[in-house]
């Protein structure tokens, strides 16, 4: 699903971010990436949306050159992917099921089909009550939900989460990772950026680990559906 | 939660993890709806703002009034010029003793001449009358002795006949016995288009100028508007949204504007034309002429609104293109 051939990332001013990064990510498999802030987690996931573009390297993702991807081609690679974001990056002019159906709008989807979605998605993180809300009026963990529900009510084949529980009690994380783990389960190709490290260490799941844009740690889970390959 | 979270996953989510092809039909639809949301949306967000939107839709509005209306004038004082005089004419004054059928003679002989459409002959008797008919001075005309004034010939030129040829033809005619003085109705006819066509450039120059004024307006309430709804855009843009349809709410907020000022441009033109009515026609009358301002017809109505929607949709587009571009990925 993700491949990164030596992959640096150089920013304008000379920061490297990532430095000859090279790693697979098989379809439908659930991967921790971690390590200190820094250490260029969110510049991977940038890189892998094409939010960024690496200074060298080759990138396959879902069988697509990024390196060749003409600009006009990016908007239908990102509906490929769903996105989780730490400060969640919720609408606040908008209800709870305008922000969940934004994805679903975006690719043209009929109306009836999109509220039948929505609704699906929104019952899936437990929220289907408060669809007319406006997300503004949610505690954390439930904006958090919300942020789910939009990630993945495209169905895309890779889910991708930038510190998710970031900013959420031990319980709540717990809740959230349960819920990306459903997504895995039904053959999700799922990656989630943290540092939460004894919550990933209980999920028993692999685990990247970066240091100062380089790959240093690359350990397989141990739980019993974990079935992808060491690269 | 921890409940919900134990759920099977739905029917709508589980089914295959991946995106539905969306058929061609389905898409050219949903674009359909997203032009009439967008458009729809836009306008909603206009007004909901009434005030802010109203004064630049006035500014617009003065911006594409102004030239309108000195257009509306031009065009007037051009039909003043066309009613009097379409084609240069001499007035050949002949001396007081000739007679009519000498003039008659030098007339037949003039219309020969290629340069020479028509002419008239006016004699002394005639020209009083007229003159009598015309002036008010039917009085004082009565206690003269004698007719004072001289037989004439009036004689139209070609359209195409240029200056030179006239004056020739004029000092030729003076060179003639019976020939007193030939004045040309012409020069400052010619005059008169010439300072038209000034005016025209003027007002094109000034009009561009003003276009230019309202790019920039709706290019700077754009640029606002792009600002206030940044993170909307940036998501949009996260889930795979278009340029396009990032685009597209913002083109309509420009034709809105456009289209908005353009209207208030009309109804001030047609206020300024009414204002200005009164007077003309006062003007008009005291001169005998019943000459009324023509204000503006249907065509000039929809062009006005073309140029005006064209250049918000115009400023709109650079404004949003400046954006985008500053949020590609590097």
């Amino acid at each position: 699903m993700i491949q990164f051939l030596n992959v640096s990332k150089r920013y304008p001013g000379g920061f490297d971010a990532l430095s000859n990064l090279s790693l697979t990510v098989d379809a439908g498999e659930m991967v921790f990436l971690t390590g200190h802030s820094g250490a260029g987690k969110s510049t991977l996931l940038k890189l892998v949306m094409l939010m960024e573009r690496a200074t060298r390297g080759q990138m396959v993702v879902g069988g697509q050159n990024l390196n060749k991807m003409p600009r006009r081609q990016i908007p239908f690679l990102r509906r490929q992917i769903g996105v989780v974001f730490q400060n969640h990056q919720l609408l606040f002019d908008r209800s709870v099921f305008d922000n969940v159906a934004l994805p679903l709008l975006i690719s043209g989807f009929e109306p009836r089909d999109v509220g039948r979605r929505v609704r699906a998605a929104l019952d899936k993180v437990g929220l289907l009550s408060k669809e007319k809300l406006n997300p503004i009026a949610l505690s954390g963990g439930e904006q958090q939900r919300v942020g789910i529900a939009r990630a993945v009510v495209n169905k895309p084949p890779l889910l991708l989460a930038d510190e998710p529980t970031g900013n959420l009690d031990p319980e709540l994380s717990a809740e959230i990772m349960k819920l990306l783990q459903q997504f895995n389960d039904v053959g999700v190709t799922v990656l989630i950026a943290s540092h939460d490290l004894a919550l990933i260490e209980r999920m028993g799941k692999r685990k990247l680990t970066l240091e100062a844009g380089q790959l240093v740690g690359d350990t397989a889970g141990v739980s019993p559906t974990y079935q992808g390959e060491l690269s | 939660m921890s409940q919900q979270a134990q759920k099977p996953l739905p029917d709508a989510l589980s089914r295959g993890a991946s995106v539905k092809q969306l058929s061609l039909i389905n898409l050219w639809r949903s674009y359909c709806r997203h032009h009439v949301s967008s458009a729809r949306d836009s306008l909603r967000r206009l007004l909901v703002q009434p005030l802010s939107s109203l004064m630049t839709c006035l500014v617009i509005a003065i911006a594409l009034a102004l030239p309108q209306v000195l257009s509306v004038a031009v065009s007037n004082i051009d039909q003043l010029g066309q009613g009097w005089q379409g084609r240069p004419s001499l007035s050949v004054y002949l001396h007081q003793q000739v007679k009519e059928p000498v003039a008659q003679r030098l007339l037949d002989t003039l219309e020969k001449r290629d340069l020479i459409v028509e002419g008239r002959f006016i004699s002394p008797d005639q020209a009083l009358q007229e003159f009598e008919a015309h002036s008010g001075f039917a009085d004082v005309l009565g206690k003269l002795e004698r007719n004072p004034l001289p037989p004439l010939l009036q004689l139209s030129l070609a359209e195409e006949a240029s200056l030179e040829q006239v004056q020739v033809l004029q000092s030729d005619l003076q060179a003639r016995g019976e020939v007193d003085q030939v004045d040309v109705d012409l020069q400052w006819l010619q005059r008169l288009q010439q300072i038209l066509a000034l005016g025209k450039t003027l007002i094109w120059l000034l009009a561009g100028l003003l276009a230019l004024g309202v790019l920039l307006i709706v290019g700077n309430t754009i640029r606002l508007a792009i600002a206030a709804r940044k993170d909307e855009i940036l998501v949009t843009k996260t889930l795979g949204g278009t340029n396009a349809f990032v685009r597209r709410p913002f083109l309509y907020t420009g034709f809105w504007y456009g289209l908005l000022g353009g209207l208030l441009a009309l109804v001030l033109t047609e206020i300024c034309l009414f204002a200005l009515s009164g007077p003309v026609a006062k003007l008009a009358g005291s001169y005998g002429s019943s000459f009324r301002l023509i204000g503006l017809n249907w065509f000039d109505a929809g062009f006005l609104f073309l140029v005006s929607s064209v250049l918000g949709w115009l400023g709109a587009a650079l404004a949003v293109g400046r954006h985008l571009a500053s949020i590609e990925p590097k």
